[in-house]
């Protein structure tokens, strides 16, 4: 049984036939204790079902802690959003609901590498000279 | 924003799923945003008003 039903397939496939660079979901599972993961696999399977674009790489958080480490990732499910580089964009748990968007949107982020912020906007972060760490709490809906 | 510079890190977390999390940073409403661990920015906020919060927070 599918997640993405037909015409949800259908309108992912039209929004992303424009990505301009390949993308990769980095995608950390881990096979017990962890009720969302096989639900992700599933959706992310999907997803690069629907663009040339878009491969998934899967990884497991125990047994490959050095991959783990390199994407500073320490729970599941996990997915990091790599595009021509890794811009640091993680998504932790399954995005589903309204989150399904916001991963489409960082699909297409790192695939054009374009922010699309305003100009004052990209002014103010280019001066930034410390770390900038976000953590965005958000729940399904 | 994460895009447009190589020192910005951008998580997004599923609330419902990690709630430990959810206890360090009491969180009560969703968007929260947390800035280096330290500075909330509560709901959806205008881009700019967001960007100036967080840029300020991390200085």
């Amino acid at each position: 049984m599918p997640i993405l039903s037909p015409s949800d397939a259908a309108r992912v496939r039209e929004m992303l036939a424009s990505l301009p660079n390949p993308v990769r979901l980095v995608f950390f599972t881990q096979t017990l204790n962890c009720e969302t993961c096989e639900p992700t696999k599933q959706m992310l399977g999907e997803l690069a079902e629907l663009s040339g674009q878009i491969t998934v790489e899967e990884h497991n958080l125990l047994l490959e802690a050095e991959a783990a480490a390199a994407y500073g990732i320490d729970r599941v499910p996990a997915i990091a959003v790599v595009g021509a580089e890794d811009y640091g964009i993680r998504f932790l748990g399954m995005p589903s609901g309204y989150e399904f968007m916001s991963l489409l949107d960082a699909i297409q982020l790192v695939s054009s590498g374009d922010s699309g912020l305003q100009p004052v906007s990209r002014e103010l972060l280019a001066g930034l000279a410390a770390p900038l760490a976000l953590q965005v709490f958000v729940t399904p809906t | 924003m994460a895009v447009e510079h190589a020192l910005i890190t951008s998580v997004i977390v599923e609330a419902s799923e990690y709630p430990d999390l959810v206890q360090k940073y009491q969180i009560s409403g969703v968007p929260k945003t947390m800035v280096n661990g330290r500075v909330e920015i509560l709901g959806a906020r205008p881009e700019e008003d967001f960007v100036r919060t967080a840029v300020g927070a991390a200085e």
